[in-house]
């Protein structure tokens, strides 16, 4: 059976790209910080060595459209082309063509089915920056096949957060099952609080960053109780108009397994968003927990939990009390 | 509001360089064209025969009001993206990085702390 060797739950800033190719003199403050992170975080991956990517992402209505919106979609393509028109001109980012594993999408889309998960499929997807920016962070070389699923975190009536974390488990049971000796590694990116279009947009931090602060908690604990508890449609849109991304999250920390603890957590405070960094390695090995010690060594991150209680998060709770 | 047809509008016109264009430099007109051109269309031969804007749906759309979109349910993430390939260029040359997108939040700035009006058709 294929082995899944690593679980990859993260933002995708589009930025990071144009930030960390631009001249030194054209790039911003914070770009050498954000590429320190990134690259430690590229080692987690590395490590697991994986032959095959399982890619979570939601097309940002560059293809998929009003009219006919899949909540749920997995392409099944021998290869995918990457990077719209309007990516290009917005964020910089260049063009793309990806190996798909034809095999592992079949396989994939009947178990899904079979488990009762009415997927759509496609046969011509292009994918877009939620699926271009991990590569561009965490396997820049993008040499490896890729099987992409797409989710709706954007047209609503959107699916529960319950659906996103049963999607997720069932993506763990098909990979476990899939018959194959290759590696596997799962990489899924969405958000934590995020505003875009609204009010609270590209403001000094990001919307809510004690919303930020739970969900690095409940992510890296797997506490999914929590988060069903306390995380609906209504509260993420309190916490930012874009915030249903977090469900992507969701749903990788389902791949991962409810009480896993992640072996690597990292983030940052950008601006406008927290970037967030995870990953989980459901057979660990030393030499995986090796390079997770070493990359947040040098990113400064941790080989564990990071608990809403950690000092790092109290600045909000003073000004949110001031407020 | 007729959301899905003004979110077609924007959908359609953000995913081409050419409209873009158009849209910046002649909006009216440019509103008017995409009726006849795009609006109906489902592909090259069918045409569906019941969308159209209201009034005021055409004339936020003439005049390039994000504020009167987002305040009738325009989708957040079409109504940002599209101005900012609008202004984003301008703004940042004349006042710094982000500058249009700050301004946007400005301008919606009324809406902080209230729930916004939904996107849901």
């Amino acid at each position: 059976m294929a082995e899944l060797t690593a679980v990859l739950a993260s933002t995708h800033h589009p930025f990071y790209y144009k930030a960390t190719t631009s001249p030194a003199d054209q790039r911003p403050p914070y770009a050498a910080d954000w590429q320190r992170k990134v690259e430690a975080y590229r080692e987690t991956l590395t490590a697991a060595e994986p032959d095959i990517l399982v890619m979570v992402g939601a097309d940002h209505f560059h293809q998929l459209w009003l009219d006919n919106y899949p909540q749920f979609l997995i392409g099944k393509q021998e290869s995918y082309d990457a990077t719209f028109y309007n990516e290009e001109r917005e964020f910089g980012i260049p063009k793309y063509t990806l190996a798909g594993d034809i095999e592992l999408s079949r396989y994939m889309h009947e178990e899904l089915l079979g488990k009762d998960f009415d997927f759509s499929v496609s046969h011509e997807l292009k994918i877009d920056h939620s699926i271009i920016c991990p590569i561009i962070t965490v396997r820049p070389e993008a040499d490896l096949p890729i099987v992409p699923i797409y989710t709706n975190i954007f047209v609503p009536p959107l699916p529960s957060p319950r659906r996103f974390y049963q999607v997720g488990r069932a993506i763990r049971e098909i990979i476990d099952s899939f018959p194959s000796e290759k590696k596997v590694a799962a990489i899924g990116t969405g958000h934590l609080s995020l505003e875009l279009g609204g009010p609270r947009q590209f403001g000094e931090h990001g919307p809510d960053p004690l919303f930020d602060a739970d969900a690095i908690e409940w992510l890296s604990t797997g506490n999914v109780d929590a988060i069903l508890d306390n995380v609906t449609h209504a509260s993420m849109a309190g916490a930012g108009n874009a915030t249903h991304g977090f469900m992507d999250l969701l749903l990788m920390m389902g791949i991962a397994g409810p009480g896993v603890h992640a072996d690597y957590v990292d983030h940052l405070d950008l601006f406008h968003t927290r970037e967030m960094y995870m990953t989980w390695y459901p057979n660990k090995t030393p030499g995986q927990l090796d390079a997770a010690a070493r990359a947040a060594e040098t990113s400064e991150a941790s080989t564990g939990p990071i608990y809403a209680s950690d000092p790092a998060w109290d600045q909000f709770r003073v000004s949110q009390e001031q407020a | 509001m007729s959301k899905y047809y003004v979110n077609k509008f924007l959908f359609t016109i953000d995913r081409d360089p050419e409209w873009v264009a158009s849209y910046r430099e002649d909006p009216r007109a440019t509103v008017l064209r995409w009726e006849k051109e795009v609006g109906r269309w489902l592909n090259p031969v069918e045409q569906t025969s019941w969308l159209e804007f209201t009034q005021e749906e055409r004339e936020a759309l003439a005049t390039h009001d994000y504020v009167w979109l987002f305040e009738h349910g325009a989708h957040f993430f079409l109504n940002l993206t599209l101005f900012i390939a609008l202004f984003d260029e301008e703004y940042a040359a004349a006042k710094g990085p982000l500058a249009f997108q700050t301004e946007m939040a400005q301008k919606l700035g009324h809406w902080t702390g209230r729930d916004y009006p939904s996107v849901a058709m």
